[in-house]
């Protein structure tokens, strides 16, 4: 009987760690689409480092000017390089399917829908920072999150470049989690961890080459910020709408039950007699 | 004044003449008498219909602008979310009522069960009911099919190819209702036909049906106490009151507020219902060379899911898939004779004993588990887990005989009780 109690919790419990799935544990981002800036600069990354291979076609230049608050003029000017393009359109490119299926083994998805596929934004967010040199790979580098990507680490010229050695010197973690420092000269101690190890003990694996990279760590991460931000909004660009209007639905229909409430109560009187 | 009141009148008598309006308004709404002492459990039915309605509009309104091919359906339903004037919030609207359905629904048979609503003389309700239930698990299983998103491909294909573990015909039946070889445009054109057509249709006439024969023989109540037996002088029952306006507006209106108050929390702020009621696969075309990481269906189906997966042997030279299939379509079609298994002398489940009190609570458990169980990989373990729960939600009913008869139940009050 107490077993299949336990065997009973430990099916329930885990249940909602699921959507989680095996793999790279994601750092998590909090989306913003009242930062405008932020979501603008997003754009713009998309438009010339993505946009190439990856195309946004169920998204219009139209509605994205509306909803970044980018001026419609400035957005054909900057963000739209086929002079055919009108700002209705749709979010397209010129790769053809064949060819991109050619080079790349697989042809690069359409990511209008990507934030939502992936049930959140954290997953590009972790996804862009964690390419590192494999020379075992066709395009020389691999990704912790996307495990053998037949991708191009197209932004390394912003972030650099990340190896991931073999071995490496981690702090050495306590039993309770913390890690363990010299009593005398409170200095971390570190411990050599090799392969899979460094991973598995919660230590990030990757160490970039200094002097390489336009950006410093910081700024890189907020480039893939602003990017992740931006795939957010075009996943659902409702999204502004909804939770705005709402919010007055909600407060509608509470102010409407009061009256609803006492309306009712009239009538119940009749209940008792 | 007095002569437009009059002349109203006269329109209203000729009409009457000819066609029954006022004697079906009487009849159903102003002098049907509903028993005084419904509680919150009394308020699914209505709920049910008001997203019936909501399910009916919204669908109209989204077949404008759908596109039902292959090559167009996934963009056309992009194509509602971002470029259709409030587009997001009809299919938001319809999306989210699918689930809403099925947890009034859900809510609305539990509380058949706990008050005995199927018993003597109200068996054809129930069965009413139970063919509506069956009719929205299809329409909801052929609109899902509808977004052409990943999930709705891998799922109709998964339950689609449950045909194919049916001996000798298996095969050919599953082309028969693909349409093709493989799930395909097709296969989406005959289910948006079903979806928008044929499954409301008949969901309408049932809904008709079901409630004519319940205002035929009058609602049960709480204690299960027959309000016909006691009448005034004007032959109204004591412990009746007028459906309409007492209950639509003293009880109905405000629960229907507060349902939609719900109802709108969710879909303005959790509209995908974390996953569960939109998927996340299915924000990627139908890809037939790409199968989904875990096909589960949606929450309302896992229960049955479940019980599917939880035959794993083959038994007397037929597939385990075969009876896996069995057992589902078991668990569904045993639910229709729950009034000839129910064999208490009492109604309500205030009246009746230990037996049937916790038979009904460890089959509602099981249900929970297995619905649970049905949205995650299986293991050896979950699978033993869910025979266990599938044994119950059998034993519930096929015990049902025998427990209601041999429990000593509490004596029915002649009144109904006010609490």
């Amino acid at each position: 009987m107490n077993k299949r109690l336990i065997t009973l919790l430990l099916v329930i419990l885990p249940g909602m760690a699921f959507a989680a799935g095996g793999g790279y544990p994601l750092d998590h981002m909090t989306p913003n689409l009242d930062d405008k800036a932020s979501l603008q600069r997003g754009a713009q990354t998309y438009m010339n480092y993505c946009l190439g291979c990856h195309s946004l076609q169920y998204q219009r230049y139209k509605r994205t000017a509306e909803d970044l608050e980018i001026p419609e003029s400035l957005m054909l000017e900057h963000m739209v390089f086929d002079p055919d393009t009108k700002i209705g359109d749709l979010i397209e490119n010129n790769m053809s399917k064949e060819n991109a299926k050619f080079w790349f083994g697989a042809a690069p998805p359409d990511l209008t829908l990507h934030s939502n596929l992936k049930g959140g934004p954290d997953w590009l967010y972790t996804y862009l920072r964690t390419f590192y040199e494999d020379d075992s790979r066709p395009l020389g580098v691999n990704n912790l999150v996307f495990e053998n990507v037949g991708m191009p680490h197209v932004l390394a010229g912003l972030q650099g470049r990340q190896v991931r050695p073999e071995c490496m010197q981690v702090p050495r973690l306590a039993s309770n989690g913390g890690i363990v420092r010299d009593p005398i000269t409170i200095e971390i101690v570190t411990e050599e961890k090799c392969g899979a190890d460094v991973l598995e003990a919660g230590h990030y694996p990757l160490v970039k080459i200094e002097g390489t990279g336009s950006m410093t760590t910081d700024e890189y991460d907020t480039l893939v910020y602003d990017l992740a931000n931006f795939m957010y909004y075009v996943g659902e660009p409702a999204r502004i709408d909804r939770t705005r209007i709402g919010v007055y639905v909600l407060l509608f229909l509470a102010f409407f039950y009061v009256f609803a409430l006492l309306l009712g109560r009239e009538y119940e009187k009749e209940f008792h007699k | 004044m007095a002569s437009i009141e009059q002349s109203l009148k006269e329109i209203m008598n000729w009409v009457d003449d000819r066609l029954p309006v006022t004697e079906t308004y009487e009849k159903h709404m102003s002098k049907y008498w509903a028993p005084k002492n419904f509680n919150l459990w009394y308020i699914f039915g209505v709920l049910a219909f008001v997203v019936l309605v909501n399910q009916l509009l919204t669908g109209i309104w989204l077949t404008m602008s759908y596109v039902p091919t292959g090559e167009g359906a996934f963009a056309s339903v992009e194509y509602i979310m971002r470029d259709v004037e409030y587009g997001w919030m009809l299919r938001y609207m319809h999306s989210t009522g699918a689930s809403a359905f099925f947890v009034v629904v859900y809510l609305h048979m539990f509380r058949g069960l706990l008050y005995g609503s199927y018993q003597k003389p109200r068996e054809l309700i129930w069965v009413f009911g139970m063919l509506i239930y069956l009719a929205l698990m299809a329409e909801g299983f052929f609109g899902y099919l509808l977004p052409w998103g990943n999930m709705s491909y891998w799922g109709a294909q998964v339950i689609v190819s449950l045909a194919g573990a049916i001996p000798v015909v298996g095969d050919d039946l599953m082309v028969w209702v693909r349409g093709d070889f493989n799930m395909s445009g097709v296969t989406l054109n005959r289910f948006f036909a079903l979806h928008v057509v044929l499954v409301p249709i008949v969901l309408l006439v049932l809904v008709v049906l079901h409630i004519l024969a319940l205002h035929e023989v009058g609602s049960n109540n709480p204690d299960g106490v027959d309000i016909k037996k006691h009448l005034d002088e004007d032959g109204r029952p004591l412990d009746g009151i007028q459906f309409h306006p007492y209950y639509t507006i003293g009880h109905d209106l405000p629960a229907i507020i507060l349902f939609l108050f719900i109802f709108c929390a969710v879909m303005f702020f959790y509209p995908d219902g974390g996953g569960y009621f939109i998927e996340h696969p299915n924000y990627e075309p139908a890809d037939p060379l790409k199968t989904p990481e875990l096909i589960a269906p949606v929450w309302y189906y896992t229960p049955f899911y479940s019980m599917l997966r939880a035959a794993t042997f083959p038994l007397f030279g037929m597939t385990a898939k075969f009876w896996g299939l069995v057992v589902m379509a078991g668990a569904i079609a045993i639910l229709f004779v729950v009034p000839w298994l129910d064999r208490s002398p009492v109604k309500s489940m205030r009246y009746k004993g230990w037996g049937s009190k916790i038979s009904l609570t460890l089959f509602i458990i099981a249900f929970f588990i297995l619905g649970y169980l049905g949205t995650v990989h299986p293991t050896p373990g979950r699978t033993l887990l869910a025979q266990i729960c599938t044994a119950i939600y059998f034993g519930f009913f096929l015990f049902m005989p025998w427990y209601t008869s041999v429990e000593k139940t509490k004596p029915v009050p002649d009144r109904v009780t006010m609490k």
